[in-house]
């Protein structure tokens, strides 16, 4: 390494601790009190997400029953529930959240290199959260155009919230794409410019790898969102024509003129395909050390892991079309995009072969976290299998916007990262809080939640091949609908109420052990990476006076005539001989 | 351990569900178009995904059995194995291949439309279908968005001579030749929409500013509904429509009914002379000024708009409401409807009606105002916010009628007595959106607030 990142300038740094409750907690610069506002936040705006879904699968599941849900505030339900779980829950969390407590740690740095930056980023971030729960105060309400806004309708009379509720949507979105932005440069450049002594990128961790990809996608794919955002504002407030042809609003003849309602949906999906791995890969390396931890095992195949995780990450951005197959666009662009959607499937399987080669010959420990890692990988096979019927553009024809596709992308980008997420927060809470979780509460809290999924998706795809469609506030009578497809949609209904139940589970465990759980050590899982090095929870700047020095890569375990399991990343090769290590120059 | 035997639960019970579905109705409806090169592909790709599914999943569970923890164990030092990385990769792309391949092909057809098909158009308008048809020199004429006005729904342009024999469905039933292949050209007036029959396998959206298109070729006679499946508003979901599968022979029959554009433009014009002694008959229910009288549960007619009486009048005629058995008054209207021999009568019965003066009825039901207001805020998307009526969305006016016939008429939409009648497709709709009304409180309160406006 020629040259000396700025972790390894120790003596340039200075540290103030900070000291009072305000600079400690509110208007603090430590990665990890940032990482867990920002997690916070996501859960908690997560949790109103999810509350949403409990009353819009009330009436899916028992129409002409519940009369506080009617089709307006159905549909403004629908949207934000999306627009929460992907943008404000998941991305917050994974990047913001996790990206920003591990990248440090992972990396062997102090804090990230911009914390000033760093720091206005959760609080931009908690200004775009008001702005999107403001929304629903306003005249008109929160925009009800579904997730993906498509004008004319998210712009037109017709849809609800088209007063204040999509301009408060949008300026939302922006301003999260500004909080985004803060940190993402912060998550990028400290993964290259602020590693420790030795942690080549070889031997990093794959959580880094693939929250470093992830944040690249979100840096390279956001501003899509923002200018389709900023272009639709200036077609709401001044009449420009944008996305706006000549059209009829309310029977009237409207003002505009010209403008293309697909050139939205490309500048989404640029966004919105890439968005999806912005969540998933994040998923992918996080789930990998989870694995190897408590399989006691090396991942298997890490340098095929990192290249599968740059291959999705480039592949992403040439697949969005496939959301727009039946859309209007250029019907030839399906042979491009299907090849293109199917080909990623490739780097993609081969990451759900070596999890699973991950655990052959391991020492599997059953222990919570490990529980949703195997959760996840069955799901994710599962969401990932289904994405080859709606990749595969003639398949997509009968089965587009119907509920094989809700179905399908809450398996793959609903449950099995909130699966991660889950195992991740029990793996990591030891190190974040300095004590453990109960592990029979997160036990159970993972059984109702996997099986819970599980009953409430596999159903879901099958009235979707009956072509029940999405976003119907109800069926009615529909000749080809049978009864029985209402008595699936009831089932799934009381499962979705049980899956948000079931959470409560979690929210005592994480808090009462904040104060109740056993002292958990530095490392009581005895895992090789550096953040496990320190002492939990570490303390402001992370390493003490030196920084840690690394020797290996992150997954030195069961290694051939050693003692112990695990060799740790800063064990130098002198004293125990490297296992196997691609991190070295030769 | 648990987590094991679950994941062979699950993989056995997945399979189970799939197997099992069929027979509950969970699956595919059964095909009426060409397109089982469709079907076809699904299968494929069902079998190498379903074994993937279990390969993976038993492979995981089998691996934690045989390599759970236990005491002294230790795992085996195995970083990689590019042998086996390389065979997966490859086999991985075999399969992905398989499946990708028929599918393009598939497509490729889709996207070539034969040469011999026939042309017609779905229009989409939030929230209802209308068709045209290119008549009979087989071309369509121009269309424009600013030309649309309640005469010229389809925006037709009266200059282009290829359009004045253009034959124009004013509702959302059009019929096609069965065993005939069908390009359907796409247009929308408003906002995004799809068209879906789930029967024919095919959709596609629709986009203001541009046209679409699909093709099928019918296999099965039929009545088979068009669902819209592009999110297009609040009343995205009683956005329906239906395509009839006739015989040759029968869809021609039905092609000869539809008017022609130019036919659209000399519309029968009502003489409200002529009108005032058919009147007479509707004198005895509906008042001398057409005012409603309550004693005899016939409502204010004065001030409704034209459009909406002729559509009412017709449906009466034609069946399509006053049949259902518990609509009691409905049945008294239905004869009386009849006595309006032909569509000259109407106009100009309703050219007389037109001729009233327009005194709000008087209010007759109670309700809470503030609660009503906020249930008027769904009604409001289709009626306008004065409950002045919207005609372009087929919604009548309510302010100013008569309000215990608005609370009648809500519990018929709520019960089915009113829009069931399966050509009544825009009652059907009110059906859909009237369910919401859940109690009579409900209903006066929203009424209280309608007779505030």
């Amino acid at each position: 390494m020629a040259y000396v990142s700025i972790a390894d300038r120790d003596h340039e740094i200075e540290h103030h601790d900070p000291e009072t409750f305000i600079t400690k907690y509110i208007w603090s610069q430590d990665h990890k009190v940032i990482a867990i506002q920002y997690g916070g936040l996501a859960i908690l705006i997560g949790l109103v997400g999810m509350i949403m879904s409990s009353m819009f699968r009330l009436q899916l599941g028992f129409p002409d029953t519940f009369a506080f849900i009617n089709p307006e505030n159905y549909y403004q339900l629908v949207t934000i529930h999306g627009m929460i779980m992907v943008i404000y829950l998941l991305t917050a969390l994974f990047l913001g959240g996790f990206g920003n407590y591990l990248i440090p740690l992972m990396c062997g740095s102090r804090d990230m290199v911009f914390p000033f930056m760093n720091m206005l980023s959760v609080w931009v971030y908690a200004v775009s959260v008001i702005i999107l729960v403001v929304s629903f105060f306003v005249p008109g309400g929160a925009t009800g155009a579904g997730w993906t806004l498509y004008p004319p309708q998210a712009i037109s009379p017709g849809t609800p919230g088209t007063d204040w509720g999509i301009l408060l949507m949008l300026i939302s979105l922006a301003v999260f794409i500004v909080a985004f932005t803060m940190g993402g440069l912060n998550y990028v450049t400290t993964v290259l410019q602020a590693r420790c002594k030795g942690m080549t990128l070889m031997r990093m961790p794959l959580s880094v790898w693939a929250i470093f990809v992830a944040t690249i996608l979100g840096l390279l794919a956001f501003p899509a969102l923002l200018v389709a955002a900023i272009m639709m504002m200036l077609d709401r407030t001044l009449e420009t024509s944008f996305f706006m042809p000549a059209i009829l609003q309310a029977g009237e003849v409207s003002n505009y003129s010209g403008g293309s309602p697909v050139l939205f949906q490309h500048l989404f999906w640029f966004f919105g395909h890439p968005e999806v791995y912005i969540v998933a890969l994040p998923a992918f390396g996080l789930v990998s050390d989870i694995l190897s931890t408590h399989a006691r095992k090396n991942i298997f195949g890490y340098r095929m892991m990192v290249w599968a995780i740059l291959a999705i990450g480039g592949l992403s951005f040439i697949v969005w079309a496939h959301h727009m197959y039946v859309s209007g666009m250029n019907p030839y662009f399906g042979f491009f995009f299907a090849t293109t959607t199917l080909i990623i499937a490739v780097p993609t399987a081969i990451k759900v072969y070596n999890w699973v080669l991950t655990l052959w010959q391991g020492n599997i420990h059953l222990r919570a976290p490990m529980l949703f890692a195997i959760g996840f990988i069955f799901t994710f096979t599962h969401g990932g299998l289904s994405g080859l019927f709606l990749g595969n553009v003639t398949i997509d024809l009968p089965l587009s916007d119907t509920y094989f596709v809700v179905a399908h992308f809450h398996m793959v980008m609903g449950v099995s990262p909130v699966l991660v997420v889950f195992g991740a927060i029990y793996h990591w809470y030891p190190k974040m809080t300095g004590r453990m979780y109960n592990e029979t509460m997160a036990k159970w809290h993972f059984w109702l939640t996997f099986l819970g999924t599980y009953s409430l998706y596999l159903p879901m795809h099958y009235v979707g091949f009956l072509g029940l469609p999405r976003r119907y506030f109800s069926m009615g009578d529909t000749a080809f609908m049978p009864e029985s497809a209402v008595t699936l949609n009831t089932s799934m209904s009381i499962s979705a109420l049980i899956i948000a139940a079931t959470q409560v589970l979690f929210l005592y465990n994480i808090i009462v052990s904040l104060k109740k759980g056993e002292k958990a050590g530095p490392n009581p899982w005895k895992a090789t990476s550096l953040e496990w090095q320190t002492p939990s929870p570490p303390k402001h700047g992370n390493w003490g006076h030196s920084l840690p020095e690394v020797h290996r890569w992150a997954y030195d375990y069961s290694v051939p005539g050693q003692e112990e399991d695990y060799i740790p990343q800063t064990v130098p090769a002198t004293d125990v001989p490297v296992g196997r290590d691609h991190g070295v120059d030769h | 351990m648990a987590i094991a035997v679950l994941l062979i639960v699950l993989v056995i019970g997945t399979l189970a569900f799939h197997f099992v579905a069929p027979s509950a109705g969970w699956t595919f409806t059964e095909l009426a178009s060409n397109w089982s090169q469709i079907d076809t592909t699904i299968d494929i790709t069902f079998w190498v995904t379903g074994f993937v599914f279990v390969a993976i999943n038993l492979f995981m569970a089998y691996a934690i059995i045989k390599y759970r923890a236990s005491k002294g164990g230790k795992a085996t030092y195995d970083p990689e194995n590019k042998k086996l990385e390389w065979w997966l990769t490859v086999l991985t792309s075999i399969g992905v291949a398989a499946m990708l391949t028929p599918g393009l092909f598939v497509w490729g057809d889709f996207v070539t439309v034969p040469d011999d098909a026939m042309e017609i158009e779905a229009n989409g308008q939030q929230w209802h279908w209308t068709y045209r048809l290119p008549g009979n020199d087989g071309q369509f004429g121009d269309v424009k968005a600013e030309l649309i006005t309640s005469q010229n729904p389809f925006g037709m342009d009266p200059e282009d001579p290829l359009g004045r024999d253009d034959v124009l469905v004013l509702n959302p039933s059009v019929h096609l030749p069965v065993n005939v292949p069908v390009k359907v050209n796409l247009r929308s007036k408003d906002v995004l929409h799809n068209f879906t029959v789930t029967q024919f396998r095919v959709k596609m959206d629709l986009v203001p500013g541009m046209e679409t298109y699909l093709w099928f070729t019918p296999t099965v006679t039929g009545s088979y509904e068009v669902l819209c499946e592009e999110l297009c508003g609040i009343a995205h979901h009683t956005m329906r429509g239906e395509v009839v599968i006739d015989e040759q022979a029968d869809f021609d029959a039905w092609l000869a009914e539809q008017p022609t554009f130019e036919e659209t433009l000399n519309p029968i014009l009502g003489n409200a002379q002529v009108g005032a002694a058919q009147y007479a008959v509707c004198t005895a229910c509906h008042g001398q000024q057409g005012e409603g009288i309550k004693a005899l549960n016939a409502p204010k007619i004065s001030g409704q708009e034209p459009w909406y009486l002729r559509r009412q009048l017709k449906n009466y005629k034609a069946g399509r409401r006053g049949v259902h058995e518990d609509d009691i008054y409905g049945q008294q209207m239905a004869p009386m409807a009849s006595t309006l021999i032909d569509d000259a009568a109407i106009e100009n019965v309703i050219a007389h009606i037109q001729t009233f003066p327009d005194n709000p009825a008087p209010a007759t039901v109670q309700g809470d105002v503030v609660r009503g207001e906020r249930i008027y805020a769904v009604c409001s998307y289709c009626h306008g916010s004065e409950a002045q009526g919207i005609q372009a969305i087929n919604a009548p006016r309510m302010a100013g009628m008569t309000d215990w016939y608005l609370a009648s008429q809500l519990q018929n939409f709520r019960s089915g007595i009113r829009g069931g009648h399966p050509q009544d497709f825009y009652g059907k709709q009110m059906g859909f959106m009237g369910r919401n009304l859940q109690t009579d409180e409900q209903i006066n309160d929203v009424i209280a607030y309608i007779n505030s406006l």
